[in-house]
């Protein structure tokens, strides 16, 4: 019996993990499929991390390492090549690996910590032939940056996600050729910095409000021809411009891991492709917590490790109190504007000074304020000069404004009047 | 001298390899392609029908029925995913029922056991889903659906195991009358062999007409599919069908065996083999599926193909003598995979009749097992991991696909050289992730266990190469 | 005038650079971004990620970076210099690999422990 086992070794589980020793719990595994812990951030091995944590620019090996480092001072056991099969209601954990075997162990708590996988061309349904030499970013990235082989010489990529921003400026930079990047939404959904500094240095297009048409080439991708779109996102007939490529990458989204979070019953939100989470992060099983991408995509690392300490110090909490009665929930809903929120749900008596929510807008704004009402009562009110759905935003409400709400509370988006 | 030479061996090739393999013959097959099932076989609906469709008396009808029937004790032994699910054909308008009575009347006549007419409130109390526009079905519970690779996949490993030689990367070119037979020239050289079989799909004319003038003509027909992820594997229990019209059997909604929703096909016709989709073939599709099943959520689509299936304007198959010694199996669309068994047995009773000597060996195999971690029992996988580690390392996280299986695939009789032929053997690489994750994995075990470079291994067919060069100024 | 999209942090600051005003930064969040203003008129400059060949590890290749920005235009010559390398594991992350890379002052570390 475990006092926790935390399922995934990447970012979000190697926080949780250590955040739950913090907590007080000395019996926790950590199962990792792959071959070591620190995920994907293994391939990440561009910059940019740790700004908020570590207040210095790290690659994402680095940032791994540090977790790994910190973790190798504590006692959490850690199985690696091993695959989490099932996680029943009763938070057994059926895992299977090489060199351990079969086994199902029996855990007081869990952080499910399983990530995310990419969007693939089936699910945007992109026509025309299907040969070799389309690739999602990450995939690529792993073949370029672990494997050591270039998927190709001459690169499309479509979606303009940081995953393939970052792609584009690896690939050129290994002697691969980049053609274009192109973006079906009229705004990049990458940061600004990495269309600067990934696009821009490199004099590669970024074609915005365009998609891939139709891809050519029996064997292997010898052509992608890409069109503008209109408002709906539909082609434009006669805008095609046919590009000679080997490659087209795909960064157009990421969707959380969640077959085995499914498969425990756990209650999921659509919006998010994620568990729905209380303020802890503990999901609708009672001592079963989500953290990191596998409950909603996020923009920064840092961002899932401060998300994953909280479930930890959560899961903790959970294994010495075990458990309590059930408290007032306050359901967090989405207004105008606002996609998703985490969590969904906020037990103000579980919350001690403030509670942070994450969440993400459906258009680009300008000047904006964020309203939070509970019923016709407004209870707080922030300011941002700018949002975009690329960019997740969070806000801290304080313990006291959220006892002025009642059942609900609704977060919404309200543009102030450009000029 | 080869008895007997087999061109093609997708499933029609396959089924009549594995039927020869009974006897006491020198058999070959040559394909072009670097794995088998790579054509029309790998990409159609997946169905075995019941047989209500073709026009009675039509070697369609009396072969579709014949062959839905071996295939379920072929199945069993061979280990191929099956699954008797049942086909329901739906009505949405007063106009329509006639063609549901006209289906059943054929069916009753093509000897399809169990059918029945149901009112539009019966077949939605089957089928939930269905839209509340049917007014009537026809329910055929003798239909079926398998995984038709692996089926074909089954029939030429079997027949290999029964001593049939399969020549893979082998194409036909050209065809010569000589004494006693036939000399087939390849790409890889001269082959002679008393009977040549074609079982070349779409290129059947082609072959025919290496040895004579070819009296039919074969008409590609392209179908655009969708594949949807296992959420929406329940949406439907039976393979639901529209009313046929000329243009095939229409689009259907199905569920596959590996436990994913398929939606299609259209029907257009092409040149050669353009298994391409397009944007406007997908969204007739996706209408005409919503027709049927209102809620289908094309969101959860993981994959969307084509396949290229062999239309004859006879209007029939076409099984019979090109030449002398040259036996045509053609225009082999659907209900093909459906009567491919009983294509086999069909062809071997021609070759029979013709001369050829039928006498059957003393030790023939009819049996396969492949291991199936992901289905095995909790004792049983334990047990497995135990007593070989590689199953306890899953490659394929969607499908839960060891590295036990693969390198069990790989000491098959025919091994995979692509990674696309490690998932038609094992399934890693067919979940919502598309290879995401497994495929970098897969090209490892290949490179390893192939002994050649990461850069040599492909997709699937010889060209479809997936890495360039190494990085650091690597070149290829 | 000129405007600039700070890549300093992930934030993204519009900045304003008056070239003829000694490069004055505005619109900028913090102190680092003035900087970044001022350097990517002047002489702009990058950090270098990537990988370098390295034998003995799980993986054929260790992630590398320069240790401090190096001029923009040196960048490529930067790779080729790493093309070249080949590291024998064990190797410690923040070992440099290669000092004074291309004579920009900048050390190229490893990344990672191997």
């Amino acid at each position: 019996m475990y006092d926790l086992i935390v399922i995934g070794g990447g970012p979000a589980g190697l926080a949780a993990a250590c955040a739950a020793w913090e907590g007080g719990l000395r019996s926790i595994l950590i199962v990792e499929r792959d071959q070591e812990l620190g995920g994907i951030l293994n391939q990440c091995i561009h910059n940019g991390f740790g700004l908020h944590y570590f207040k210095e620019e790290l690659t994402g090996p680095e940032y791994a390492g540090r977790f790994i480092r910190m973790l190798s001072d504590t006692g959490v056991e850690v199985r690696l090549d091993t695959m989490v099969l099932e996680v029943t209601a009763d938070r057994q954990v059926h895992m299977v690996g090489k060199t351990t075997g079969y086994r199902v162990e029996q855990a007081r708590s869990i952080v499910l910590a399983m990530g995310c996988r990419e969007r693939t061309r089936g699910a945007i349904g992109i026509p025309g032939t299907r040969p070799a030499g389309v690739f999602t970013a990450g995939a690529a990235q792993r073949y370029v940056n672990m494997e050591g082989w270039m998927p190709g010489n001459r690169v499309v990529i479509l979606g303009s996600g940081d995953i393939g921003l970052i792609m584009a400026r690896r690939m050129t930079l290994e002697g691969a050729k980049v053609l274009a990047c192109v973006e079906v939404m009229p705004y990049s959904g990458g940061l600004n910095r990495n269309i600067v500094q990934c696009l821009h240095d490199y004099d590669i297009p970024l074609y915005l409000s365009h998609t891939v048409t139709d891809i050519r080439g029996k064997d292997r991708v010898e052509q992608v021809v890409v069109s503008q779109v209109d408002e709906r996102r539909n082609p434009i007939p006669g805008t095609e411009m046919v590009f000679d490529c080997d490659t087209l990458l795909l960064s157009v989204g990421l969707i959380p891991e969640n077959e085995l979070t499914r498969q425990a019953g756990v209650e999921m939100d659509r919006r998010t492709n994620g568990a729905v989470v209380y303020e802890n992060m503990e999901t609708s099983i009672p001592g079963v917590f989500a953290c990191g991408n596998v409950c909603h995509v996020h923009d920064l690392v840092d961002f899932v490790t401060a998300e994953s300490q909280r479930a930890g110090a959560a899961a903790a909490r959970y294994v010495a109190q075990n458990g309590d009665a059930p408290q007032r929930v306050l359901q967090v809903r989405n207004g105008d504007g606002v996609t998703y929120t985490v969590p969904q749900r906020i037990r103000p008596d579980r919350v001690e000074k403030r509670c942070d929510l994450f969440f993400r807008v459906n258009r680009i704004c300008g000047d904006s304020e964020i309203l939070v009402t509970s019923g016709d009562t407004q209870i707080a009110r922030f300011k941002r000069e700018h949002l975009a759905p690329g960019e997740m935003e969070n806000i801290t409400l304080p313990r006291v404004l959220l006892d002025k709400a009642r059942d609900e509370i609704t977060v919404s988006i309200r543009e102030v009047e450009q000029a | 001298m080869y008895d007997v030479i087999i061109i093609g061996c997708g499933i029609t090739g396959a089924a009549t390899a594995f039927e020869l393999s009974r006897y006491r013959l020198k058999v070959a097959v040559v394909e072009r392609e670097n794995d088998v099932a790579i054509g029309t076989t790998k990409a159609n609906s997946a169905i075995l029908h019941a047989g209500y469709d073709p026009m009675p008396g039509s070697l369609m009808a009396r072969l579709n029925v014949r062959g839905v029937e071996l295939a379920r004790t072929l199945c069993e032994k061979l280990d191929v995913p099956y699954v008797p699910c049942g086909s329901m054909v739906l009505a949405f308008s007063q106009q329509e029922k006639p063609h549901l009575e006209e289906l059943y009347r054929r069916g009753q006549a093509n000897g399809v056991p169990g059918l029945a007419l149901l009112t539009g409130d019966e077949a939605r109390e089957l089928e939930p889903n269905l839209s509340d526009a049917v007014v009537a079905a026809l329910h055929a519970p003798s239909a079926a659906i398998c995984s038709p690779w692996e089926y074909c996949l089954a029939l030429a490993e079997t027949a290999v195991r029964n001593g049939v030689q399969l020549h893979r990367n082998t194409g036909v070119t050209g065809l010569s009358p000589v004494d006693g037979g036939w000399l087939v020239n390849t790409d890889k050289g001269q082959m002679w062999a008393r009977y040549v079989v074609s079982a070349a799909g779409v290129d059947c004319q082609q072959i025919h007409e290496l040895a004579a003038p070819c009296p039919y003509t074969i008409h590609p027909a392209r179908g655009q599919y969708y594949l949807l992820d296992k959420s929406e594997g329940d949406r439907v229990g039976r393979v639901i069908f529209q009313c046929p019209n000329d243009l095939g059997k229409g689009v259907l909604v199905a569920p596959t065996v590996h436990g994913n929703l398929i939606v299609g096909p259209n029907s257009e016709p092409v040149e050669g083999e353009d298994t391409s989709t397009t944007a406007a073939g997908l969204a007739f599709v996706r209408d005409k599926a919503l027709k049927s099943v209102p809620s289908v959520q094309f969101n959860q689509s993981i994959r969307n193909f084509a396949g290229v299936r062999a239309v004859a304007d006879t209007g029939d198959f076409v099984i019979d003598w090109a030449a002398p010694g040259l036996l045509d199996l053609a225009g082999i669309c659907s209900p093909g995979l459906s009567a491919a068994p009983a294509i086999g047995e069909y062809a071997v009773e021609l070759l029979g009749a013709d001369g050829l000597a039928l006498e059957e060996k003393e030790q023939f195999i009819c049996e396969r097992h492949r291991t199936r971690f992901k289905q095995l029992p909790q004792a049983e996988r334990a047990a497995l991991v135990e007593r070989q580690t590689a199953f306890g390392r899953v490659i394929c996280r969607c499908e839960t696909v060891t590295e036990g299986e693969i390198l069990e695939a790989l000491a098959g009789p025919i091994p995979p050289c692509s990674v696309d032929g490690v998932k038609r053997r094992v399934n890693a690489g067919m979940g919502r992730c598309q290879g995401g994750f497994c495929g970098p994995r897969v090209v490892e075990i290949l490179s390893r266990e192939l002994g050649i470079s990461p850069g040599e291994v492909v997709q699937d067919q010889a060209g479809t190469w997936l890495l360039a060069r190494e990085t650091k100024g690597g070149d290829k | 005038m000129k405007e600039l999209i700070c890549i300093v942090c992930p934030k993204g600051c519009h900045l304003h650079v008056d070239e003829a005003n000694d490069y004055k930064v505005t619109g900028n969040g913090c102190p680092r971004g003035a900087e970044y203003g001022r350097i990517e008129l002047t002489h702009p400059t990058r950090v270098v990620t990537s990988t370098v060949r390295c034998a003995g590890g799980r993986y054929p290749r260790c992630p590398v970076k320069t240790d401090q920005p190096v001029p923009k235009e040196q960048i490529f010559e930067v790779m080729r210099a790493l093309d070249q390398m080949e590291l024998t594991a064990p190797v410690q992350v923040g070992q440099v690999v290669l000092s004074d890379v291309c004579r920009t002052g900048a050390n190229v570390v490893a990344t990672r422990s191997i």
